[in-house]
């Protein structure tokens, strides 16, 4: 069977989609912005790819209060794989550019996509235990009350206002992921199209 | 008779129509829309504002008058522990040893270019003559610096216009520190003197030291302010009691019509110093530096001073004949004019620069006073303003041609313009007001927005609060032709000069935390982990961290009275506006409240056995109420081992009691 070329547009995409990747590792990938009365400039997380950044010191201090754990970039498995596999995906990204392949480029948009979906989930869980699992002997105990911030969008935790969304190397990440499926989707279309000149 | 009684009403009716306005009147209906800043938003200019006789420094916002932080300057300050700490005891050092008070009278911005560059300001201590400068990041007094041979160091700190020089002068003139002082008080033509320090500023680290003293005849020199522009190399000091009396000042001070403004031509000093005909003096003045990464005070005796005499060296000072025991000597915005406000006189005269060089060098002399020239006063004038007002005492100026002088007796300032002397506009002030002062208002630069009133008596001003009551201020807005009175503010006592400057010249260098990392004081525990409790002999070092919301230790086992405690208390948080503060029970000092990364110690010696508390002072959490902890003092000799510890490491084991319920 004649291996099916990509088109010129899609591979520059693809080259785009590999650079992209490589850039997410220097940037902020998700910031959770904190705000209250006690805290009118407002506190951030930043999550990187390998690190954790912003204002940690200080929420780490506020953390005892409600039993959260204070948090450690080297208590997370993430934050050493992560870096890894987002090398990983623009390599693999880069060298389908390079092979020019469409079965290849097919497998590279699913894998990469499924990827993203199990982070997404990691993250969620990540949140899910950090807002869950409570010091029993921590001095401020609200019966039912979880402290989950929002894997995306705003909620309230007690005092404080909590605002979760991407930054700039999630924004990249994404702009990455969404180059591939779209460009999958025109190949598939293009494919179509030339089965039926066939 | 009814004729009469007629007569008596009418003319009455009259009188009380002539009665003046009350302040209702005085107020305009924008007043408040002017002064008013909403709440969480900024005034547009710092007021630093001297505190009198409580020897601090507060610091207001402008136009909303409201009080924004007290500096402790030159009075021990028992809410930040200021004096009291072991950190900062040193700042209050003098050659007398411990000097807990001082009378802070005016203040000066840093200067660049004649400029206010918002880098620090300077404060004197009248009573025990003393320098302070404060660092405007950290709002810290970081400097005061002792002045030998003097007394009363009323004229200062008023600044060149790069800061080459602060001065201090002698409003008490005494004999000098290493002549005899053990002499008759009525001796004072023959054994007293006065004397102006020049004290240069490091341009970078601010530091002061005294460059040259000139010795002067025993008179008071009330104020001064240095030249500007083409007056660069010029200061002016006004002097009062030429008389030379030491006794019934009130009347023997003011018998002679005319005193001086004395112009000192301090590049013509540095030449003379240069040439070697200073002589060097031995004295005794403390110098007292707080290092910010030591977070320490240290003080050092110096035992040297160099001293010109201005009576044998010609060519450094003149005199101009000044009516009436002139107090305010202001140099207006080109530093061509010089105005001196006689207390008691009913006019004020203005000196012209030009004039006076003139008059210098073709000898204009009206005879000598103590070897010193006098320059005739009719050579030296440029001008006077007539019938101004009673009481004239300061000056300052909008740097569009007109001044604005304060009148104590006649309660009032007067806007008058420089070139022609003509009174412009006068709005009355309450009560009795001292200085005044314009945003820079005695630079090259004024931003004439508002001129801000000092006053010294509020009688009924404000609620009445017993015999003793707060000072006063009052705000006006000057941006237009008329003064208007927008605000009136009581301030701690006793306001006297002030300076404000720009809000955006130094608001964003305003430190928010001390980096805890960079912390060098000696005694600092940098993490709870580190804190212990160490025993060298009597001596106890308690190295204490405070972190919301807890101390470490917090239960201290061991200690016997008579002890010395030192609580080394580091405040762990590198969190904007969380202090935390330190009290124990007994202790005969003050508080510590100690800034985030900051370290202070407390020194508490233990009179008797038993169960002192000690807690945080300031509420920096929800759970503030919980820190705090225990120290157990046993009798001298006990044998109760050393212990302590936080928690699961607290002597005895882990508090359980909450938990078994």
């Amino acid at each position: 069977m004649k291996k099916k070329k990509l088109k010129i547009w899609t591979r520059l995409a693809i080259f785009l989609s590999a650079i992209l990747l490589v850039m997410v590792l220097f940037f902020p990938i998700w910031e959770i912005e904190l705000s209250a009365p006690q805290y009118p400039e407002g506190l951030s997380l930043q999550i990187f790819a390998g690190k954790l950044g912003g204002d940690l010191d200080i929420i780490n201090g506020l953390n005892h209060y409600i039993g959260m754990k204070t948090l450690h970039a080297g208590d997370f498995i993430e934050f050493t794989v992560l870096p890894y596999c987002i090398i990983f995906f623009a390599v693999l990204t880069f060298f389908t550019a390079i092979r020019n392949k469409r079965g290849l480029f097919y497998f590279t948009t699913i894998l990469f996509t499924l990827f993203c979906i199990v982070a997404m989930a990691d993250f969620w869980r990540w949140e899910y235990n950090y807002g869950h699992e409570l010091n029993p002997e921590a001095p401020i105990q609200v019966p039912g009350m979880a402290y989950q911030p929002p894997l995306i969008g705003y909620k309230k935790l007690l005092n404080f206002e909590a605002f979760s969304i991407p930054n700039t190397g999630g924004w990249l990440f994404i702009a990455a992921a969404a180059i591939l499926v779209i460009c999958m989707i025109a190949e598939i279309f293009a494919a179509k199209k030339e089965i039926k000149l066939v | 008779m009814l004729a009469t009684i007629a007569m008596t009403m009418v003319v009455m009716a009259g009188l009380y129509s002539c009665k003046p306005k009350n302040t209702a009147n005085a107020v305009t209906s924008d007043a408040a829309q002017k002064a008013y800043v909403p709440p969480g938003k900024y005034d547009e200019f710092y007021d630093f504002v001297s505190g009198g006789f409580s020897g601090q420094m507060s610091v207001y916002g402008l136009p909303s008058g409201r009080l924004l932080r007290v500096i402790p300057v030159f009075s021990v300050d028992p809410q930040a522990g200021y004096g009291y700490s072991e950190e900062t005891k040193a700042m209050l050092n003098t050659s007398h040893g411990f000097v807990p008070w001082d009378d802070l009278h005016h203040i000066e911005a840093s200067q660049t270019n004649g400029e206010i560059d918002g880098r620090w300001v300077f404060a004197n201590g009248n009573n025990t003559p003393r320098l302070a400068r404060i660092d405007l990041s950290t709002y810290n007094t970081a400097e005061i610096l002792e002045l030998p041979n003097s007394a009363g160091n009323h004229s200062s700190p008023f600044t060149t216009e790069n800061t080459e020089y602060i001065v201090a002068g002698t409003r008490f003139s005494v004999p000098l520190d290493n002549a005899n002082g053990d002499v008759p008080i009525s001796s004072y033509k023959k054994n007293f003197n006065g004397t102006i320090s020049f004290v240069s500023v490091d341009k970078d680290n601010g530091h002061m030291k005294i460059a040259f003293q000139l010795k002067t005849p025993g008179v008071n020199f009330d104020l001064s302010h240095a030249g500007k522009g083409p007056s660069h190399d010029w200061f002016f000091f006004s002097c009062y009691n030429t008389e030379q009396a030491h006794t019934l000042l009130e009347v023997n001070a003011s018998q002679r019509d005319k005193d001086f403004i004395m112009a000192v031509n301090w590049k013509k000093a540095e030449e003379y110093l240069k040439q070697g005909k200073g002589v060097k003096q031995q004295v005794k003045y403390a110098h007292n530096i707080y290092d910010e990464k030591t977070q320490t005070a240290t003080s050092t005796i110096e035992t040297e001073v160099t001293v010109l005499d201005i009576m044998s060296l010609p060519g450094i000072a003149y005199f101009m004949p000044c009516p009436k025991s002139p107090h305010g000597c202001d140099v207006d915005p080109t530093g061509e004019y010089i105005v001196g406000s006689g207390k008691l006189a009913a006019l004020i005269p203005v000196f012209s620069y030009t004039k006076m060089l003139d008059a210098i060098n073709n000898k204009t002399y009206d005879g000598t006073y103590e070897g010193i020239p006098v320059l005739k006063y009719d050579a030296v004038l440029y001008g006077e303003v007539q019938k101004p007002g009673l009481g004239p005492l300061h000056t300052e100026f909008d740097g569009k041609g007109n001044a604005y002088t304060s009148f104590f007796i006649s309660s009032e300032i007067v806007k008058w313009n420089i070139k022609d002397l003509k009174v412009l506009d006068r709005a009355p002030t309450y009560y009795s007001i001292g200085h005044l002062s314009i945003p820079g208002g005695d630079t090259k630069k004024p931003n004439a927005k508002y001129v801000i009133a000092y006053n010294k008596i509020t009688k009924d001003r404000y609620l009445p609060t017993g015999p003793e009551l707060a000072q006063s201020a009052q705000i006006y807005d000057i941006s237009g032709d008329k003064m208007q009175l927008i605000l009136d503010f009581p301030t701690i006592g006793e306001p006297h000069y002030a300076q404000a400057i720009e809000a955006s010249k130094i608001k964003d260098k305003s430190q928010k935390i001390y980096d805890i990392m960079k912390n060098e004081n000696p005694y600092a525990t940098k993490g709870e982990p580190n804190a212990k409790v160490v025993r060298q002999g009597n001596q106890v070092h308690v190295y204490m961290t405070a972190i919301r919301s807890h101390l470490a230790p917090d239960n201290i086992e061991g200690v016997q009275v008579g002890d010395e405690v030192y609580f080394h208390f580091t405040n762990q948080e590198q969190d904007w506006d969380i202090p935390h503060g330190f009290a124990i029970k007994a202790a005969k000092t003050a508080e510590l409240l100690v800034m985030p990364g900051e370290t202070r110690t407390l020194k508490w010696v233990p009179e008797k056995p038993g169960i002192y508390p000690f807690y945080c002072t300031d509420f920096c959490s929800a759970l503030h109420q919980e820190m705090s902890g225990y120290i157990r003092i046993s009798p001298k000799g006990s044998n109760v081992p050393l212990a302590f510890g936080t928690g699961d490491k607290a002597p005895g084991g882990k508090d359980t009691t909450s938990i078994s319920q």
